[in-house]
C-alpha cells in the first residue's frame, strides 16, 4: 500500500496530497504552539526494551468516535478547545499528524477495524462481531493472559461485540471483556422512572435506535463483583456526571483500581453530538473529551499499578467533513469520505516513547494493531497494517 | 436489468411530468452506466415536485446527454463504468426505487473501497457538466442575509470570525428597526423580480410578518409536523426488528399528508418534509433546522435572495438532569444558539458562493439587536473593520 512508502507525498494520489497538506498544517501548528520537534522518518524508538519489560508493560488505548477537525483543535483558533492536551500531554508525547483511515467511516465498524488491524466491511449498525481476530485475542492467546487482563469500555450497546471476533481460530472466550457503562446505568436505574432515554441512545447518527441487550442481572453482577460498586452508589454517582463519557471515565477509574488490567481500550463518544448539527455542542464535546483524556493520563500517572510502565495511545477513529466539501455539511457529519473525514492523528505517551516529537509521515489506521503487537510481544498474524517504527 | 434494456413502459409508475421527460430522453439514458444512472433517476423521479432551478438543471443535463455521441458517452463515463457492482445491485429495482439503490450503492462503494474512485468520477463529471451547460444569467446579484443571536443580551466572544477575512466588519451600526429594514429590502427584491421560489425568508423560531413575495418557512410553523414525526418514529422503533436502515426507508416514504401537512404548495411541503425526514438534528434543534433549511434552499432552489433568522434552540440536557425529574418545558440555550448561528452564517455564505454568479454575490450577517454587522460583496474591502455609523438599510445600499 502506498501509504507506507518512504515519500510522504504520493503524487499519484490527490487524496494523499491533500492529506499531507492537512498534516503539514497540523505539524506547523504544533511546532509553533508547543515547541515540539520534528521527528525523523522510520527512526526506531531509541528506548529499547527487553522482553521482560514488554511483559510488565501496560497499554491503554483511548479512541473517540466522531473525530474533531483541526480548526477546532490543533489549529491556532482551536487551541482554546484542547488546553489540557496542549499543555499536559503534547510535550510528553510522540505525535503523528497524518493517520489515514481507508475504511468505512462508521464508528462501530471503524473501531472494529482499529481493533483487528483489518478494514472490516460489515454493516455499521449491525450487532455483529468483527470477522477478523481482535487485538485482544492475539494478546491473550499469544501471551497466555487471563480474561481479566483485557478490557474494553465502550459507549454504546452497538459495541457489545467489539471484544472478540467470530474467527474460527479465535473467538468466543478468547477476547476482551466489554463494559458498556450506559447499559450498566440502565440496569441500575431500572424502575426509577427517570427521564434517561436520551442518555441511553445508542449513537448520534441514529438517535432513536437503542438495541436492548437484555440480562440486567449480569450487568448488576458486573457492577458489584468486578467494579465493587453497589447499584445505589453507582446510581448516586451517575447523577453527578454531565455526560456518558464522564460515566465511562468513572467506570475506567473503578476498573483500573479494582482489576488493573494490562490492556485497556476506552472508546469515547461525546464529540459525536456534532451529528445534531449544533456547533456549540460539538465544541463542548471536544472540550470535555480534552479534559477526560487528561484525566485518564493523570490517573495512569498516579496509580501505582500503572505509573511508569504504561503506554497511552490516543486517536480519533477518523475525522469529520471539511467545510469546503460541498458533499458534506461541515463539522456535522463524516459522510463525504473526503480527506478531512479520513485523516486524523495519533498521540503516544509512555516510558518507551520519545517526548515532544512530531512525525508527519503517513501511517494507516490499521497500523495500530501491529504496533501494539510489537510493543507487547504478540503476533497479530492476520492484521494487515505494519508496526509504526517510531513507536516500537 | 441494465440501462441498455430500458423501455418506456418501465417508467409507468413515475409521476406524469417525470415520466414524459424520461421517455423523451430514453435513448440518452440507455447509454449510461448503472453506477451513475440511478443517481440521475433519483432526481428525475421527483421532477414534478422540484423547484424551477432544479428542473432547469435536469432538463439541461438530459439535453446535453442527448447531443453527445456514443464514443463521447463512453469517454465521459469511463471511470463510472469501471466501478464494480454486485449482482444484488444489478437485480435491484433501481428504476422505481433509485433513491434506495443509491443508498445501497453508497454502502457497496464503502465496503469495496471504491468510494474514492466514485468521488473522482463524480467530481470530473460535475466539472464537465458545468463546462458545457451554461448557467442562466441572473437578473440581480444574489443576496444572503443571516441574522443571529435573537434574545442574546451581550456576547464577549469574537463574532463572525470565519467571515471577517472575506468582508468588512462594522461595529457601530444602529440596530433600531433592523429586522424590518432587512425584511423590507428582501421583499422589495421579490416584488421587483417576481420569480417563483427566488426570494426566501427562513426563520428558526416564530416568523416576523413578511411580504407575500417571499417564500417563507419557519421552525415554529412546523411544530405540529415535528410532533407528528417524532410520534411516528417512536411508534416505529417499538416494532420488532426495526433498525436504522428500515427506519430511514419508512421516513423516505412519508408524504406531507402522512404528517398532517396541509396547503396548496406541494413543492414547498415536500421540501419542508425532507428537511425533517432526511436530516439529523432538524427535528430537535431550531438552529440546525435553520442552517439545514438554508443549505437545502440554496442547493435546490438557488434563490436570488435568502434571509435566514436564527432563534434560540432548546438546551441540551446534561446527563445528571436526564437522570432526575422530567422538565415540562424545555429551556433555551441562548448563548449556545448564538455560537451555532455564527457558524451557520459562515455555512450559509459558503453555500451561496457555490452557486453561479458567486463573483457578484453579496452577504450580510447581523447580530440582532446589536451594532455588529459583517458585509461581504465585490465592492466591500476584505478583512477590514469599520466604525462608520449607519443603519442596516444604509449598509445594504453599500452592498448591492
Amino acid at each position: 500500500m502506498y501509504v507506507h512508502q518512504a515519500a510522504p507525498v504520493g503524487s499519484e494520489s490527490p487524496i494523499l496530497e491533500s492529506a499531507f497538506r492537512l498534516s503539514s498544517n497540523r505539524r506547523e501548528f504544533l511546532r509553533s504552539a508547543a515547541g515540539l520537534t520534528l521527528g525523523s522518518k522510520f527512526l526506531h524508538s531509541p528506548l529499547a526494551r527487553s522482553a521482560d519489560a514488554a511483559r510488565r508493560r501496560k497499554v491503554v488505548v483511548v479512541t473517540f468516535g466522531g473525530g474533531a477537525r483541526d480548526q477546532e483543535t490543533f489549529a491556532p483558533e482551536g487551541h482554546e478547545n484542547i488546553p489540557n492536551i496542549m499543555r499536559e500531554m503534547l510535550p510528553r508525547a510522540s505525535f503523528f499528524t497524518q493517520v489515514v483511515n481507508r475504511g468505512i467511516l462508521g464508528h462501530y465498524v471503524a473501531t472494529a477495524s482499529l481493533v483487528t488491524g483489518v478494514y472490516e466491511t460489515f454493516n455499521n449498525f449491525a450487532a455483529v462481531p468483527p470477522g477478523n481476530p481482535t487485538v485482544f485475542e492475539y494478546y491473550r492467546k499469544d501471551l497466555k493472559r487471563p480474561s481479566s487482563d483485557a478490557w474494553v469500555v465502550a459507549p454504546s450497546n452497538g459495541f457489545n461485540r467489539i471484544g472478540e471476533s467470530n474467527h474460527r481460530s479465535y473467538g468466543e472466550g478468547m477476547g476482551a471483556r466489554v463494559i458498556l457503562p450506559k447499559y450498566l446505568l440502565k440496569a441500575a436505574m431500572s424502575g426509577s422512572g427517570s427521564d434517561y432515554g436520551h442518555l441511553l441512545r445508542d449513537n448520534y447518527e441514529n438517535p432513536y435506535s437503542t438495541p436492548d441487550l437484555g440480562n440486567r442481572e449480569f450487568e448488576l453482577q458486573q457492577l458489584e463483583m468486578i467494579l465493587k460498586l453497589s447499584a445505589d452508589d453507582f446510581r448516586a454517582h451517575a447523577k453527578t456526571l454531565s455526560s456518558p463519557d464522564e460515566l465511562s471515565l468513572y467506570i475506567v477509574r473503578q476498573l483500573i483500581r479494582q482489576v488493573a488490567p494490562s490492556f485497556l481500550w476506552i472508546t469515547m463518544h461525546d464529540i459525536d453530538i456534532a451529528h445534531a448539527g449544533a456547533y456549540s455542542l460539538y465544541l463542548e464535546g471536544i472540550r470535555r473529551t480534552d479534559r477526560l483524556c487528561a484525566e485518564v493520563y493523570k490517573l495512569l500517572e498516579d496509580e501505582p499499578e500503572y505509573s511508569g510502565k504504561t503506554t497511552l495511545l490516543v486517536l480519533p477513529d477518523f475525522g469529520r467533513d471539511a467545510d469546503q466539501d460541498a458533499g458534506g455539511n461541515g463539522f456535522q457529519h463524516h459522510r463525504s469520505g473526503d480527506v478531512a473525514a479520513r485523516t486524523t492523528w495519533l498521540m503516544a505517551i509512555g516510558p518507551h516513547i520519545r517526548e515532544g516529537v512530531v512525525y508527519d509521515q503517513p501511517v494507516d489506521s490499521i497500523d495500530l494493531v501491529p504496533t501494539l503487537g510489537a510493543m507487547l510481544g504478540f503476533t497479530p498474524s492476520l492484521a494487515q497494517g505494519k508496526p509504526i517504527p517510531e513507536l516500537v | 436489468m441494465l440501462p441498455g434494456d430500458l423501455k418506456p413502459e418501465h417508467f409507468r409508475l413515475y409521476p406524469p411530468v417525470a415520466r414524459k421527460l424520461v421517455v423523451e430522453n430514453i435513448r440518452a439514458i440507455r447509454r449510461l452506466p448503472l453506477s451513475f444512472l440511478p443517481s440521475l433517476l433519483r432526481e428525475i423521479i421527483e421532477y414534478d415536485y422540484k423547484f424551477p432551478a432544479e428542473r432547469t438543471a435536469i432538463s439541461k443535463e438530459l439535453a446535453n446527454l442527448g447531443t453527445v455521441s456514443d464514443a463521447e458517452v463512453e469517454d465521459l463515463f469511463r471511470e463510472f463504468s469501471k466501478i464494480k457492482l454486485s449482482s444484488q445491485l444489478e437485480s435491484f429495482d433501481w428504476v422505481n426505487s433509485p433513491g434506495q439503490f443509491v443508498e445501497q450503492l453508497s454502502e457497496h462503494l464503502w465496503t469495496t473501497h471504491q468510494l474514492d474512485q466514485f468521488r473522482i468520477a463524480a467530481t470530473d463529471y460535475g466539472e464537465h457538466l458545468n463546462g458545457v451547460v451554461e448557467a442562466e444569467p441572473l437578473p440581480i446579484p444574489r443576496l444572503g442575509i443571516s441574522v443571529v443571536g435573537r434574545d442574546v443580551g451581550s456576547f464577549d466572544g469574537l463574532l463572525f470570525r470565519k467571515l471577517r477575512p472575506h468582508g468588512t466588519f462594522f461595529n457601530r451600526i444602529n440596530p433600531e428597526n433592523g429586522l424590518n429594514l432587512l425584511l423590507e429590502a428582501v421583499a422589495a427584491r421579490g416584488r421587483r423580480h417576481p420569480i417563483p421560489y427566488a426570494h426566501w425568508y427562513i426563520d428558526g423560531g416564530e416568523p416576523a410578518n413578511y411580504d407575500s413575495s417571499l417564500t417563507g418557512i419557519s421552525y415554529a410553523a412546523l411544530e405540529p409536523t415535528r410532533a407528528a414525526l417524532i410520534a411516528k418514529i417512536h411508534s416505529e422503533i417499538e416494532r420488532p426488528g426495526m433498525g436504522p436502515e428500515a427506519l430511514r426507508s419508512i421516513m423516505a416514504q412519508l408524504r406531507p399528508s402522512s404528517l398532517g401537512m396541509a396547503g396548496d404548495d406541494e413543492i414547498l411541503q415536500r421540501f419542508q418534509l425532507k428537511l425533517l425526514t432526511e436530516a439529523s438534528g432538524t427535528q430537535i434543534f431550531s438552529t440546525t433546522y435553520a442552517q439545514w433549511a438554508a443549505r437545502e434552499a440554496l442547493r435546490r432552489a438557488q434563490p436570488l435572495t435568502l434571509l435566514v433568522r436564527f432563534a434560540s434552540r432548546q438546551r441540551q440536557k446534561a446527563m445528571n438532569e436526564l437522570l432526575t425529574v422530567k422538565a415540562e418545558q424545555p429551556e433555551v440555550d441562548e448563548l449556545g444558539s448564538l455560537i451555532d448561528a455564527d457558524m451557520s452564517a459562515y455555512y450559509n455564505w459558503l453555500n451561496q458562493q457555490r452557486l453561479p454568479g458567486a463573483e457578484k454575490s453579496c452577504f450580510l450577517a447581523w447580530f440582532e439587536g446589536h451594532a455588529s454587522v459583517l458585509a461581504i460583496g465585490p465592492t466591500i474591502p476584505r478583512g477590514a473593520e469599520s466604525g462608520s455609523e449607519a443603519d442596516l438599510g444604509k449598509v445594504l445600499s453599500w452592498l448591492v
